[in-house]
Protein backbone atom coordinates (compact mmCIF):
# COMPACT_ATOMS: atom_id res chain seq x y z
CA UNK A 1 0.00 0.00 0.00
CA UNK A 2 2.79 2.58 0.96
CA UNK A 3 4.17 1.39 -1.91
CA UNK A 4 1.32 2.53 -4.52
CA UNK A 5 1.11 6.12 -2.08
CA UNK A 6 4.26 6.55 -3.21
CA UNK A 7 4.15 5.39 -7.30
CA UNK A 8 1.04 8.36 -6.76
CA UNK A 9 3.21 10.83 -5.11
CA UNK A 10 5.20 10.69 -8.12
CA UNK A 11 3.38 11.20 -10.89
CA UNK A 12 1.55 14.35 -8.87
CA UNK A 13 4.97 15.74 -8.63
CA UNK A 14 4.45 18.47 -11.18
CA UNK A 15 7.66 18.44 -12.73
CA UNK A 16 7.27 14.62 -13.02
CA UNK A 17 3.81 15.47 -14.90
CA UNK A 18 5.35 18.40 -16.57
CA UNK A 19 8.02 15.87 -17.98
CA UNK A 20 5.52 13.34 -19.75
CA UNK A 21 3.43 16.13 -20.95
CA UNK A 22 6.38 17.33 -22.61
CA UNK A 23 6.44 13.85 -24.16
CA UNK A 24 2.66 13.98 -25.38
CA UNK A 25 3.85 17.00 -27.50
CA UNK A 26 6.72 15.43 -28.73
CA UNK A 27 4.96 12.37 -30.08
CA UNK A 28 2.40 14.57 -31.45
CA UNK A 29 4.80 16.84 -33.32
CA UNK A 30 6.54 13.61 -34.45
CA UNK A 31 3.69 12.01 -35.34
CA UNK A 32 2.40 15.03 -37.12
CA UNK A 33 5.24 15.84 -39.35
CA UNK A 34 5.80 12.49 -40.25
CA UNK A 35 2.54 12.02 -41.85
CA UNK A 36 2.65 15.70 -43.71
CA UNK A 37 6.19 14.93 -45.06
CA UNK A 38 5.10 10.91 -45.38
CA UNK A 39 2.22 12.47 -47.92
CA UNK A 40 4.51 14.76 -49.81
CA UNK A 41 6.59 12.03 -50.48
CA UNK A 42 4.60 9.22 -50.28
CA UNK A 43 2.49 11.04 -53.38
CA UNK A 44 5.14 11.51 -55.33
CA UNK A 45 6.27 7.76 -54.79
CA UNK A 46 2.74 6.59 -56.08
CA UNK A 47 2.53 8.92 -58.88
CA UNK A 48 6.03 7.68 -60.15
CA UNK A 49 4.77 3.67 -59.16
CA UNK A 50 1.42 4.55 -61.37
CA UNK A 51 2.68 6.84 -64.08
CA UNK A 52 6.21 6.62 -65.19
CA UNK A 53 5.30 3.66 -67.62
CA UNK A 54 6.43 4.63 -70.93
CA UNK A 55 10.27 4.77 -72.37
CA UNK A 56 13.19 6.48 -69.77
CA UNK A 57 10.75 7.01 -67.36
CA UNK A 58 10.30 3.32 -66.38
CA UNK A 59 13.35 4.11 -64.67
CA UNK A 60 11.86 6.20 -61.74
CA UNK A 61 8.82 3.48 -61.94
CA UNK A 62 11.49 1.20 -60.66
CA UNK A 63 13.22 3.02 -57.89
CA UNK A 64 10.01 3.87 -56.67
CA UNK A 65 8.93 -0.09 -56.45
CA UNK A 66 12.01 -0.65 -55.08
CA UNK A 67 11.75 1.79 -52.66
CA UNK A 68 8.24 1.05 -51.18
CA UNK A 69 8.66 -2.61 -51.30
CA UNK A 70 12.23 -2.34 -49.22
CA UNK A 71 10.81 -0.12 -46.74
CA UNK A 72 7.27 -1.97 -46.41
CA UNK A 73 9.28 -5.34 -46.05
CA UNK A 74 11.85 -3.94 -43.19
CA UNK A 75 11.32 -3.21 -39.60
CA UNK A 76 11.45 0.85 -38.71
CA UNK A 77 13.60 -0.60 -35.84
CA UNK A 78 16.51 -1.26 -38.53
CA UNK A 79 15.88 1.73 -40.29
CA UNK A 80 16.26 3.95 -36.96
CA UNK A 81 19.18 1.89 -36.12
CA UNK A 82 20.77 2.98 -39.60
CA UNK A 83 19.80 6.39 -39.49
CA UNK A 84 21.37 6.19 -36.23
CA UNK A 85 25.01 4.72 -37.75
CA UNK A 86 24.58 6.89 -41.28
CA UNK A 87 22.77 9.70 -41.44
CA UNK A 88 24.71 13.26 -40.53
CA UNK A 89 24.65 14.56 -37.56
CA UNK A 90 23.01 18.41 -37.58
CA UNK A 91 24.74 20.64 -35.30
CA UNK A 92 21.38 22.26 -33.82
CA UNK A 93 21.96 25.82 -32.85
CA UNK A 94 21.78 26.06 -28.79
CA UNK A 95 18.28 28.21 -28.70
CA UNK A 96 17.24 25.68 -30.86
CA UNK A 97 17.78 22.83 -28.51
CA UNK A 98 16.76 25.47 -25.93
CA UNK A 99 13.71 25.61 -27.28
CA UNK A 100 13.02 22.09 -27.40
CA UNK A 101 14.13 21.62 -23.74
CA UNK A 102 16.71 18.81 -25.20
CA UNK A 103 20.62 18.96 -25.31
CA UNK A 104 22.16 19.43 -28.86
CA UNK A 105 23.50 15.55 -28.83
CA UNK A 106 19.83 14.75 -28.19
CA UNK A 107 18.39 16.77 -30.37
CA UNK A 108 20.88 15.15 -33.17
CA UNK A 109 20.00 11.56 -32.11
CA UNK A 110 15.69 12.43 -32.08
CA UNK A 111 16.11 14.31 -35.64
CA UNK A 112 17.74 11.18 -37.57
CA UNK A 113 15.03 9.13 -35.71
CA UNK A 114 12.55 11.11 -36.96
CA UNK A 115 14.05 10.99 -40.34
CA UNK A 116 14.38 7.53 -40.72
CA UNK A 117 10.17 7.34 -39.30
CA UNK A 118 9.61 9.89 -42.42
CA UNK A 119 11.36 7.42 -44.98
CA UNK A 120 8.94 4.29 -43.29
CA UNK A 121 5.39 6.15 -43.47
CA UNK A 122 6.02 7.72 -46.67
CA UNK A 123 6.59 4.13 -47.84
CA UNK A 124 3.16 2.74 -46.25
CA UNK A 125 1.38 6.19 -47.54
CA UNK A 126 2.88 5.65 -51.01
CA UNK A 127 0.73 2.57 -51.03
CA UNK A 128 -2.73 4.00 -49.56
CA UNK A 129 -2.52 6.96 -51.89
CA UNK A 130 -2.23 4.04 -55.04
CA UNK A 131 -5.14 2.61 -53.70
CA UNK A 132 -6.68 5.87 -54.25
CA UNK A 133 -5.30 6.52 -57.73
CA UNK A 134 -6.31 3.13 -58.58
CA UNK A 135 -10.24 3.40 -57.29
CA UNK A 136 -10.59 6.36 -59.64
CA UNK A 137 -12.33 5.24 -62.72
CA UNK A 138 -10.50 5.45 -66.06
CA UNK A 139 -13.12 7.56 -67.73
CA UNK A 140 -12.12 10.19 -65.55
CA UNK A 141 -8.99 10.18 -67.49
CA UNK A 142 -10.13 10.10 -70.72
CA UNK A 143 -12.54 13.05 -70.12
CA UNK A 144 -10.39 15.38 -68.70
CA UNK A 145 -8.24 14.68 -72.31
CA UNK A 146 -11.01 15.03 -74.33
CA UNK A 147 -11.63 19.10 -72.40
CA UNK A 148 -8.00 19.58 -73.86
CA UNK A 149 -6.46 19.07 -70.52
CA UNK A 150 -2.66 17.91 -70.74
CA UNK A 151 -1.07 14.64 -68.32
CA UNK A 152 -0.26 17.06 -65.42
CA UNK A 153 -3.56 19.50 -65.26
CA UNK A 154 -5.68 15.88 -65.29
CA UNK A 155 -3.91 14.76 -62.49
CA UNK A 156 -3.74 18.04 -60.08
CA UNK A 157 -7.32 19.14 -60.71
CA UNK A 158 -9.09 16.19 -61.36
CA UNK A 159 -7.65 12.99 -60.60
CA UNK A 160 -5.82 13.95 -57.20
CA UNK A 161 -8.48 16.15 -55.48
CA UNK A 162 -10.65 13.07 -55.81
CA UNK A 163 -7.84 10.68 -54.62
CA UNK A 164 -7.16 12.31 -51.28
CA UNK A 165 -11.01 12.77 -50.93
CA UNK A 166 -11.04 8.97 -50.70
CA UNK A 167 -8.62 8.12 -48.95
CA UNK A 168 -8.93 10.80 -45.93
CA UNK A 169 -10.18 8.14 -43.68
CA UNK A 170 -7.57 5.28 -44.29
CA UNK A 171 -5.04 8.52 -43.98
CA UNK A 172 -6.21 9.06 -40.42
CA UNK A 173 -5.87 5.73 -39.72
CA UNK A 174 -2.55 5.64 -40.80
CA UNK A 175 -2.03 8.66 -38.09
CA UNK A 176 -2.86 6.38 -35.51
CA UNK A 177 -0.48 3.72 -36.79
CA UNK A 178 2.15 6.72 -37.05
CA UNK A 179 1.26 7.69 -33.34
CA UNK A 180 2.10 4.57 -32.14
CA UNK A 181 5.49 3.69 -34.46
CA UNK A 182 7.18 7.00 -33.06
CA UNK A 183 7.24 4.77 -29.49
CA UNK A 184 10.16 2.97 -31.59
CA UNK A 185 12.09 6.42 -31.25
CA UNK A 186 12.40 5.23 -27.62
CA UNK A 187 14.69 3.12 -28.52
CA UNK A 188 17.54 5.69 -29.35
CA UNK A 189 16.12 8.79 -28.04
CA UNK A 190 14.56 10.06 -24.58
CA UNK A 191 11.87 12.89 -26.19
CA UNK A 192 8.44 11.05 -26.89
CA UNK A 193 6.15 9.30 -24.70
CA UNK A 194 7.67 6.14 -24.42
CA UNK A 195 10.99 7.22 -23.76
CA UNK A 196 9.98 9.48 -21.60
CA UNK A 197 8.34 6.25 -19.38
CA UNK A 198 11.04 3.71 -19.63
CA UNK A 199 13.68 6.40 -18.35
CA UNK A 200 10.86 7.60 -15.18
CA UNK A 201 11.02 3.90 -14.38
CA UNK A 202 14.74 3.59 -13.98
CA UNK A 203 14.72 6.21 -12.03
CA UNK A 204 11.28 6.24 -10.00
CA UNK A 205 13.16 6.13 -6.68
CA UNK A 206 14.16 9.68 -6.88
CA UNK A 207 10.15 10.79 -7.03
CA UNK A 208 8.80 8.18 -4.80
CA UNK A 209 10.72 8.53 -1.78
CA UNK A 210 11.08 5.04 -1.33
CA UNK A 211 14.63 2.93 -1.47
CA UNK A 212 13.48 0.47 -4.19
CA UNK A 213 11.63 0.44 -7.54
CA UNK A 214 8.35 -1.22 -6.90
CA UNK A 215 5.76 -3.06 -9.17
CA UNK A 216 3.51 -0.39 -8.73
CA UNK A 217 5.82 2.04 -10.20
CA UNK A 218 5.54 0.23 -13.44
CA UNK A 219 1.82 0.19 -12.93
CA UNK A 220 1.17 3.42 -12.46
CA UNK A 221 3.84 4.74 -14.75
CA UNK A 222 2.96 2.36 -17.87
CA UNK A 223 -1.12 2.70 -17.32
CA UNK A 224 -0.74 6.69 -17.44
CA UNK A 225 1.16 5.90 -20.68
CA UNK A 226 -1.27 3.77 -21.85
CA UNK A 227 -4.19 5.92 -21.27
CA UNK A 228 -2.67 8.93 -22.56
CA UNK A 229 -2.07 6.58 -26.05
CA UNK A 230 -5.42 5.19 -25.83
CA UNK A 231 -7.05 8.96 -25.29
CA UNK A 232 -5.15 10.33 -28.39
CA UNK A 233 -6.20 7.44 -30.67
CA UNK A 234 -9.10 6.52 -29.81
CA UNK A 235 -10.39 9.78 -30.32
CA UNK A 236 -8.35 9.61 -34.21
CA UNK A 237 -10.47 6.28 -34.73
CA UNK A 238 -13.67 7.89 -33.68
CA UNK A 239 -12.88 10.48 -35.99
CA UNK A 240 -12.33 7.97 -38.93
CA UNK A 241 -15.50 6.03 -38.13
CA UNK A 242 -17.76 9.22 -38.12
CA UNK A 243 -16.34 10.56 -41.68
CA UNK A 244 -17.13 6.72 -42.94
CA UNK A 245 -20.82 7.15 -42.11
CA UNK A 246 -21.90 9.71 -44.88
CA UNK A 247 -19.48 8.40 -47.15
CA UNK A 248 -21.53 6.14 -48.01
CA UNK A 249 -23.49 7.47 -51.07
CA UNK A 250 -20.03 8.16 -52.99
CA UNK A 251 -18.66 4.56 -52.38
CA UNK A 252 -22.08 3.22 -54.45
CA UNK A 253 -21.34 5.31 -57.03
CA UNK A 254 -17.91 3.78 -57.17
CA UNK A 255 -19.26 0.23 -57.12
CA UNK A 256 -22.58 1.00 -59.52
CA UNK A 257 -20.15 2.24 -62.17
CA UNK B 1 31.19 -0.87 -49.06
CA UNK B 2 33.23 -3.56 -50.93
CA UNK B 3 35.68 -4.04 -48.15
CA UNK B 4 36.56 -7.37 -47.86
CA UNK B 5 38.18 -7.38 -45.09
CA UNK B 6 34.60 -6.05 -43.35
CA UNK B 7 32.63 -8.56 -44.78
CA UNK B 8 35.04 -11.41 -43.52
CA UNK B 9 34.58 -9.75 -40.04
CA UNK B 10 30.48 -10.40 -40.77
CA UNK B 11 31.16 -13.97 -42.32
CA UNK B 12 33.35 -14.88 -38.62
CA UNK B 13 30.42 -13.77 -37.04
CA UNK B 14 27.42 -15.35 -38.86
CA UNK B 15 26.58 -16.92 -35.30
CA UNK B 16 25.36 -13.33 -34.66
CA UNK B 17 22.68 -13.42 -37.28
CA UNK B 18 22.00 -17.20 -37.46
CA UNK B 19 20.56 -16.85 -33.84
CA UNK B 20 19.10 -13.85 -34.43
CA UNK B 21 17.18 -14.89 -37.29
CA UNK B 22 16.17 -17.93 -35.53
CA UNK B 23 15.01 -16.18 -32.38
CA UNK B 24 13.00 -13.66 -34.59
CA UNK B 25 11.06 -17.09 -36.61
CA UNK B 26 10.77 -18.56 -33.30
CA UNK B 27 9.08 -15.51 -31.71
CA UNK B 28 6.90 -15.10 -34.97
CA UNK B 29 5.49 -18.50 -35.24
CA UNK B 30 4.46 -19.20 -31.23
CA UNK B 31 3.46 -15.30 -31.14
CA UNK B 32 1.51 -16.09 -34.37
CA UNK B 33 0.17 -19.38 -33.17
CA UNK B 34 -0.99 -17.63 -29.90
CA UNK B 35 -2.54 -14.53 -31.79
CA UNK B 36 -4.72 -16.88 -33.89
CA UNK B 37 -6.16 -18.15 -30.99
CA UNK B 38 -7.00 -14.68 -29.49
CA UNK B 39 -7.85 -14.06 -32.67
CA UNK B 40 -10.38 -16.27 -33.19
CA UNK B 41 -12.05 -16.46 -30.01
CA UNK B 42 -12.53 -12.40 -29.65
CA UNK B 43 -13.66 -12.61 -33.32
CA UNK B 44 -16.53 -14.94 -32.61
CA UNK B 45 -17.49 -13.17 -29.34
CA UNK B 46 -17.29 -9.90 -31.80
CA UNK B 47 -20.07 -11.60 -34.09
CA UNK B 48 -21.39 -13.76 -31.12
CA UNK B 49 -25.62 -13.09 -30.56
CA UNK B 50 -25.04 -12.01 -26.50
CA UNK B 51 -24.50 -8.67 -25.79
CA UNK B 52 -21.73 -8.63 -22.77
CA UNK B 53 -19.67 -10.86 -25.09
CA UNK B 54 -19.57 -8.41 -28.00
CA UNK B 55 -18.85 -6.02 -25.27
CA UNK B 56 -15.77 -7.25 -23.97
CA UNK B 57 -14.09 -8.33 -27.41
CA UNK B 58 -15.05 -4.41 -28.31
CA UNK B 59 -13.05 -3.32 -25.41
CA UNK B 60 -10.12 -5.81 -25.79
CA UNK B 61 -9.85 -4.43 -29.80
CA UNK B 62 -9.85 -1.10 -28.49
CA UNK B 63 -7.54 -0.80 -25.61
CA UNK B 64 -4.76 -3.16 -27.24
CA UNK B 65 -4.98 -1.42 -30.84
CA UNK B 66 -4.70 2.36 -30.02
CA UNK B 67 -1.80 1.59 -27.67
CA UNK B 68 1.64 0.62 -28.94
CA UNK B 69 3.44 -2.75 -28.95
CA UNK B 70 6.51 -1.49 -27.21
CA UNK B 71 4.40 0.02 -24.48
CA UNK B 72 2.56 -3.06 -23.98
CA UNK B 73 5.90 -5.62 -24.11
CA UNK B 74 7.80 -2.82 -21.64
CA UNK B 75 4.66 -3.36 -19.42
CA UNK B 76 4.41 -6.63 -19.36
CA UNK B 77 7.89 -7.53 -18.67
CA UNK B 78 8.34 -4.88 -15.68
CA UNK B 79 5.12 -5.76 -14.20
CA UNK B 80 5.52 -9.50 -14.43
CA UNK B 81 10.03 -9.43 -13.41
CA UNK B 82 9.66 -6.45 -10.66
CA UNK B 83 6.95 -9.00 -8.83
CA UNK B 84 9.41 -11.45 -8.37
CA UNK B 85 9.07 -13.94 -10.87
CA UNK B 86 12.33 -15.85 -11.91
CA UNK B 87 12.96 -16.65 -15.22
CA UNK B 88 10.62 -14.80 -16.93
CA UNK B 89 12.95 -14.70 -20.53
CA UNK B 90 12.73 -11.78 -22.90
CA UNK B 91 11.53 -14.27 -25.91
CA UNK B 92 8.72 -15.59 -23.90
CA UNK B 93 7.71 -12.10 -23.25
CA UNK B 94 7.84 -11.00 -26.78
CA UNK B 95 5.63 -14.24 -27.92
CA UNK B 96 3.06 -12.73 -25.21
CA UNK B 97 3.11 -9.31 -26.13
CA UNK B 98 3.34 -10.39 -30.02
CA UNK B 99 0.47 -12.80 -29.27
CA UNK B 100 -2.02 -10.09 -27.59
CA UNK B 101 -1.15 -7.32 -29.96
CA UNK B 102 -1.85 -9.15 -33.15
CA UNK B 103 -4.65 -11.28 -31.85
CA UNK B 104 -6.69 -7.81 -31.64
CA UNK B 105 -5.77 -7.11 -35.27
CA UNK B 106 -6.96 -11.26 -36.33
CA UNK B 107 -9.83 -10.58 -34.63
CA UNK B 108 -10.82 -7.76 -36.64
CA UNK B 109 -10.19 -9.69 -39.47
CA UNK B 110 -12.00 -12.60 -38.80
CA UNK B 111 -14.94 -10.37 -37.54
CA UNK B 112 -14.59 -8.61 -41.05
CA UNK B 113 -14.88 -11.62 -43.07
CA UNK B 114 -17.52 -13.19 -41.11
CA UNK B 115 -19.90 -9.91 -41.56
CA UNK B 116 -19.31 -10.08 -45.18
CA UNK B 117 -21.10 -12.77 -45.22
CA UNK B 118 -24.96 -11.84 -45.87
CA UNK B 119 -27.08 -12.57 -42.92
CA UNK B 120 -29.73 -14.61 -45.23
CA UNK B 121 -26.97 -17.67 -45.57
CA UNK B 122 -27.45 -18.03 -41.74
CA UNK B 123 -30.80 -17.79 -41.81
CA UNK B 124 -31.53 -20.34 -45.13
CA UNK B 125 -29.05 -22.86 -42.66
CA UNK B 126 -31.12 -22.07 -39.27
CA UNK B 127 -34.23 -23.01 -41.44
CA UNK B 128 -32.69 -26.29 -42.51
CA UNK B 129 -31.60 -27.26 -38.94
CA UNK B 130 -28.53 -26.20 -38.37
CA UNK B 131 -27.16 -25.53 -35.25
CA UNK B 132 -25.71 -22.23 -34.82
CA UNK B 133 -21.74 -24.32 -34.62
CA UNK B 134 -22.89 -26.07 -37.66
CA UNK B 135 -23.62 -22.69 -39.13
CA UNK B 136 -20.51 -21.09 -38.33
CA UNK B 137 -18.34 -24.76 -39.84
CA UNK B 138 -19.99 -25.52 -42.91
CA UNK B 139 -21.75 -22.31 -44.02
CA UNK B 140 -19.91 -19.53 -42.91
CA UNK B 141 -15.95 -20.17 -42.94
CA UNK B 142 -15.89 -21.68 -45.68
CA UNK B 143 -16.91 -18.39 -46.92
CA UNK B 144 -15.00 -16.25 -45.58
CA UNK B 145 -11.50 -17.85 -45.12
CA UNK B 146 -10.80 -16.17 -48.89
CA UNK B 147 -11.99 -12.82 -48.17
CA UNK B 148 -9.54 -12.92 -44.48
CA UNK B 149 -6.54 -14.35 -46.29
CA UNK B 150 -5.19 -11.97 -47.64
CA UNK B 151 -4.90 -9.17 -44.39
CA UNK B 152 -4.61 -12.47 -42.41
CA UNK B 153 -0.92 -12.68 -44.62
CA UNK B 154 -0.51 -8.87 -43.83
CA UNK B 155 -0.97 -9.45 -40.71
CA UNK B 156 1.86 -12.10 -40.19
CA UNK B 157 4.48 -9.89 -42.04
CA UNK B 158 3.58 -7.17 -39.40
CA UNK B 159 3.92 -9.57 -36.60
CA UNK B 160 7.11 -10.54 -37.81
CA UNK B 161 8.24 -6.47 -38.76
CA UNK B 162 7.33 -6.17 -34.60
CA UNK B 163 9.29 -8.73 -33.30
CA UNK B 164 12.18 -5.92 -31.98
CA UNK B 165 9.07 -4.83 -29.88
CA UNK B 166 11.46 -6.00 -27.19
CA UNK B 167 14.64 -4.30 -27.55
CA UNK B 168 14.23 -1.57 -24.42
CA UNK B 169 13.11 -3.91 -21.82
CA UNK B 170 14.70 -7.41 -22.53
CA UNK B 171 17.52 -6.53 -24.18
CA UNK B 172 18.99 -8.28 -27.50
CA UNK B 173 17.37 -11.48 -28.95
CA UNK B 174 15.78 -10.13 -32.03
CA UNK B 175 17.77 -10.53 -35.01
CA UNK B 176 17.17 -6.64 -35.19
CA UNK B 177 18.45 -6.27 -31.68
CA UNK B 178 21.43 -8.45 -32.22
CA UNK B 179 22.57 -6.62 -35.36
CA UNK B 180 22.61 -3.41 -33.63
CA UNK B 181 24.40 -5.23 -30.75
CA UNK B 182 27.00 -6.45 -33.55
CA UNK B 183 27.22 -2.66 -35.21
CA UNK B 184 28.08 -1.15 -32.14
CA UNK B 185 30.29 -3.41 -30.76
CA UNK B 186 33.37 -3.27 -29.68
CA UNK B 187 36.12 -4.57 -32.22
CA UNK B 188 32.88 -5.25 -34.85
CA UNK B 189 32.06 -1.47 -35.35
CA UNK B 190 33.77 -1.05 -38.16
CA UNK B 191 31.68 -3.39 -39.92
CA UNK B 192 28.48 -1.75 -39.55
CA UNK B 193 27.08 -1.07 -42.95
CA UNK B 194 27.57 -4.70 -43.63
CA UNK B 195 25.80 -5.53 -40.90
CA UNK B 196 23.02 -3.67 -41.07
CA UNK B 197 22.45 -4.74 -44.64
CA UNK B 198 22.75 -8.13 -44.12
CA UNK B 199 19.94 -7.75 -41.73
CA UNK B 200 17.87 -5.82 -43.84
CA UNK B 201 18.19 -8.45 -46.24
CA UNK B 202 16.79 -11.42 -44.33
CA UNK B 203 14.27 -9.40 -42.96
CA UNK B 204 13.44 -8.62 -46.34
CA UNK B 205 14.16 -12.14 -47.73
CA UNK B 206 11.45 -13.29 -45.68
CA UNK B 207 8.47 -10.88 -45.59
CA UNK B 208 8.63 -9.84 -49.28
CA UNK B 209 7.22 -13.84 -50.35
CA UNK B 210 4.71 -13.10 -48.17
CA UNK B 211 3.74 -9.93 -49.05
CA UNK B 212 3.94 -10.55 -52.71
CA UNK B 213 1.52 -13.88 -51.73
CA UNK B 214 -0.77 -11.44 -50.15
CA UNK B 215 -1.14 -9.00 -52.71
CA UNK B 216 -1.42 -11.58 -55.31
CA UNK B 217 -4.78 -13.50 -53.59
CA UNK B 218 -6.04 -10.18 -53.01
CA UNK B 219 -5.84 -9.42 -57.30
CA UNK B 220 -7.73 -12.59 -57.88
CA UNK B 221 -10.20 -11.85 -55.63
CA UNK B 222 -11.02 -8.76 -56.41
CA UNK B 223 -10.74 -10.11 -60.37
CA UNK B 224 -13.59 -12.40 -58.98
CA UNK B 225 -15.49 -9.91 -57.54
CA UNK B 226 -16.01 -7.77 -60.52
CA UNK B 227 -16.91 -11.13 -62.24
CA UNK B 228 -19.50 -12.30 -59.90
CA UNK B 229 -20.81 -9.65 -58.19
CA UNK B 230 -24.35 -8.43 -59.32
CA UNK B 231 -23.57 -4.70 -60.19
CA UNK B 232 -27.24 -3.79 -59.27
CA UNK B 233 -26.73 -2.88 -55.12
CA UNK B 234 -28.75 -0.34 -53.30
CA UNK B 235 -27.18 1.59 -51.25
CA UNK B 236 -28.68 0.29 -47.92
CA UNK B 237 -27.85 -3.49 -48.87
CA UNK B 238 -24.15 -2.68 -48.57
CA UNK B 239 -22.98 -3.87 -45.00
CA UNK B 240 -20.73 -1.96 -42.65
CA UNK B 241 -17.97 -4.59 -43.39
CA UNK B 242 -18.22 -3.93 -47.25
CA UNK B 243 -18.18 -0.09 -46.96
CA UNK B 244 -14.71 -1.04 -44.74
CA UNK B 245 -13.31 -2.71 -47.35
CA UNK B 246 -14.10 -0.44 -50.42
CA UNK B 247 -13.47 2.60 -48.20
CA UNK B 248 -9.91 1.25 -47.20
CA UNK B 249 -9.10 -1.07 -50.62
CA UNK B 250 -9.75 -4.08 -48.85
CA UNK B 251 -6.80 -3.77 -46.27
CA UNK B 252 -4.08 -2.17 -48.04
CA UNK B 253 -1.32 -0.45 -46.53
CA UNK B 254 -1.99 1.11 -43.12
CA UNK B 255 -2.71 -1.21 -40.12
CA UNK B 256 0.56 -2.23 -38.29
Amino acid sequence: MEELMGSLRMISNGNVLLYILKGVGFTLGIAFFAVVLGIIVGTVLALARNYCTKGWTKVFKYIATAYIEVFRNTPLMLWIFIGLVFFPSIEFPQDVSKFFGLSRTELAVLFKAIIALVLFTSSVIAEIVRGGLNSIPKGQFEAAYSQGFNFFQTLWLIVLPQTFRNIVPTLLSQVITTVKDTSYIANIATAELMGRTFQLIQISPNFTGLSTQNVSDVFVLCGLACVIYFVINFTLSCVVRHMQKPKKKTAVVAVTE
Amino acid sequence: MFDAEKWGLVWTHRQTFIDGTISTLLMALFGLALAMVIGVVIGLMATSHTKPLRVIARVYVETIQNTPVMLQALFLFYAVTFSGVKGFSALICGIIALGIYHGAYISEVIRTGIQSVPVGQSEAAYSQGFGQIATMWYIILPQTIKIILPPMVNQVVNLIKNTSCMFLAGGAVDLISRTNAFAVGEGTGSAAGQCYIIGGIIFFAICFPLSMLASHWEKRLKARDTVSVPVQKKADDITDAELDMIISGSGEGGEH
